[in-house]
């Protein structure tokens, strides 16, 4: 089992070796006859307190991309490195450890679970971490105030409009003080001031130090981010600070 | 503990459902609890009237040859030579005869002669005066023992029975005590408590047999009947040497035969039950199947946020095995009660067995763990990216 106990805020390397490294990734499909590239040879390097949003339309593999750097799903061939420990030959459960202290997810869907409460949403990471009380409920509560929802913590997902659930889920990925923050379309379902007020903050927390990789499919939020990666079928079409990626 | 409070939120947050599941194993506990209690309530209450009718009674009945005999006193002796065995013992004199009394001759009272055990034997007390006694046999005494209606219709009451004058085919006897009324509904001529009991040494020289021919042997416990008989047998064969000269019958073979059946009946019934327990085991694995596909965005998120496969397979083992728990509680409560009120309504008293409240809440919390078991393993291997995509 791969070494995983350390704490991420207790890695302290040099500045140069990146937080994320991909070489040479592939996921390939067998759709009946046709074998299909989702990603064909991606190779990428994140460094600490990177905010990089990979840009793409639907279908060019960004999602894939997505779940490979989640730890979700595992390379076809290739090798995915996060703080140094490598993801291809990883059991499930040693990836679920991965998802679980190094990053932090912020999906679209906000995939809050309904039937629980704020705070033991963002109790969860915690509670896999085998964080026991009081201390999960203290921290909960801490990121829950970060993101100003402290008072709501009692209630239920549903009860929260859009973008104060996308808050909750914000907070919930904090929470495990993950190495990376990984937004999936964070703003796909919220109207456009809820959208920069979620982006504002995501923007803030990398001001703090915490490195974001965002996904998405809107080149204007993608321009929000410092870094731009363009996917197109599969490979890295474009890769450059936001000011250029603004420029094309 | 963090599983199991989870498990318990999701069965409250889905109550229709958790019911349903549960109804299963309510059903299946209740009905196995009602069974087996009833069935055995009934068996109790049937080896009661049965003891009502004395299964621990042995009847002997031999036939004496010029060279080979047994009497009381040999029977007497007999008894003392086991007494773990056998606890009394009566020659049984059936008198036929008529009673009278000044004038008034009674037809249908039974009329034999008996030991003092008798009264034991039979399990009866005394009303008023006192049973026959060693010496009444000793003296042949011309005394007698009446029913309670006997000494009624005669008389007009137990005491002023005491001390009466009575005919029996012409010998006077004494009345010296009233046998307490055993048929609570009836009163009647021929009944219950239409008889005379006098001393067998006495019965025996007015009818002039010289030996007794039936005995009544009690064992001090009916489970030692067959036993009982065997030794009585061996005993009698010793005498006699020709099976053909004696004959020996436990009331128990009786109670025997209606125990086997009774035992068959509440295998079957189980059997059924059982059944029904398996059903419930079915209806559970397929709700928590149902449930794992209705949550699989649940899983997916859960095992995103770093819930390993041993954690989501807990989770949905144990939320199994708390539904099939609490449906064995109530089901444990709906077969209590259900049993008493069966058991009143068919005048029986039932009391839910240890052991049917045990089998049942066993089976019900393994079959939850079982049939949890596969639900919950798919859950904790589904894919968290397929799980995620999930509506």
């Amino acid at each position: 089992m791969a070494d995983i106990s350390i704490a991420p805020q207790d890695d302290i390397r040099a500045k140069d070796t990146p937080l994320i490294r991909l070489k040479e990734i592939y996921k390939i499909y067998q759709m009946g006859d046709e074998t299909v590239h989702a990603t064909d040879g991606i190779s990428l390097d994140i460094y600490r307190g990177e905010f990089v949003a990979i840009v793409g339309k639907s279908g060019s593999g960004k999602s894939t991309l997505m779940n490979i750097i989640g730890a979700l799903d595992v390379p076809t061939k290739g090798n995915y490195y996060i703080d140094g420990h490598d993801t291809s030959s990883m059991t499930d459960n040693e990836l679920a450890d991965i998802r679980n202290r190094r990053i932090g997810f912020i999906f679209q869907q906000y995939n809050l679970l309904p039937k629980l409460s704020i705070l033991e949403n963002v109790e969860l990471p915690l509670l896999y971490q085998g964080v026991k009380e009081p201390e999960r409920k203290i921290r909960a509560m801490e990121e829950l105030e970060k993101v100003g929802l402290k008072e709501k913590a009692k209630m239920r997902p549903i009860q929260l409009s859009g973008g104060q659930q996308q808050r909750v889920s914000i907070a919930r990925a904090l929470a495990s003080r993950p190495s990376l923050i990984l937004a999936d379309e964070p703003t796909g379902a919220l109207d456009s001031k809820t959208s920069r007020e979620v982006l504002d903050i995501i923007k803030k927390l990398n001001d703090e130090g915490n490195t974001i990789v965002m996904i998405t499919h809107d080149p204007t939020i993608a321009v929000r981010a410092r870094r731009v990666v363009r996917i197109i079928d599969g490979k890295v079409d474009f890769d450059g600070s936001a000011e250029e990626y603004g420029k094309l | 503990m963090e599983s199991f409070k989870m498990a318990l939120r999701s069965i409250a947050g889905n109550k229709m459902r958790s019911f349903l599941t549960m109804l299963g194993i309510i059903i299946g506990v209740a009905s196995v609890i009602m069974l087996v209690s009833i069935v055995s309530g009934y068996m109790n209450s049937m080896m009661e009237s049965f003891s009502d009718m004395g299964v621990d009674q042995i009847n002997v009945s031999v036939t004496n040859t010029a060279s080979r005999t047994v009497d009381t006193d040999d029977f007497y002796e007999f008894l003392d030579e086991n007494p773990e065995t056998f606890a009394y013992l009566t020659p049984t004199a059936t008198v036929n005869g008529r009673l009278k009394y000044g004038n008034d001759t009674m037809s249908g009272t039974s009329i034999g002669g008996y030991s003092e055990d008798y009264l034991t034997i039979k399990g009866y007390e005394m009303e008023a005066g006192r049973n026959l006694s060693y010496s009444d046999m000793a003296g042949e005494k011309r005394v007698a023992v009446m029913g309670y209606y006997t000494a009624w219709y005669m008389f007009g009451s137990a005491e002023e029975a005491i001390g009466e004058k009575i005919r029996i085919n012409g010998n006077v006897f004494y009345v010296v005590g009233v046998v307490k009324r055993q048929d609570e509904d009836s009163l009647e001529e021929g009944g219950m408590d239409d008889f005379v009991w006098i001393p067998y040494s006495t019965a025996g020289k007015i009818a002039r047999t010289g030996f007794m021919s039936s005995y009544i042997i009690t064992v001090r416990d009916v489970n030692d009947a067959d036993a009982g008989v065997t030794k009585i047998e061996d005993y009698l064969y010793s005498v006699f040497k020709d099976d053909d000269l004696y004959s020996v019958y436990a009331n128990s073979e009786m109670l025997d035969q209606m125990n086997e059946m009774i035992g068959q009946l509440s295998m079957m019934l189980g059997g059924i039950a059982g059944i029904s327990l398996l059903v419930a085991g079915v209806g559970v694995m397929n709700i928590m199947l149902v449930s794992v596909t209705e949550r699989t965005r649940e899983i997916g998120i859960r095992k995103a946020l770093g819930a390993r496969r041993g954690v989501i397979m807990t989770q949905f083992v144990i939320e199994a095995a708390v539904t099939s728990t609490m449906g064995g509680i109530l089901g444990i409560i709906m077969g209590s009660v259900m049993t008493v009120l069966i058991g009143t309504a068919i005048g029986i008293t039932c009391t839910p067995t240890f052991g049917a409240v045990l089998l049942s809440f066993g089976v019900s919390v393994g079959i939850g763990l079982i049939f949890g078991y596969m639900p919950a393993n798919r859950a904790a291997r589904l894919n968290p990216i397929d799980a995620l995509r999930s509506e």
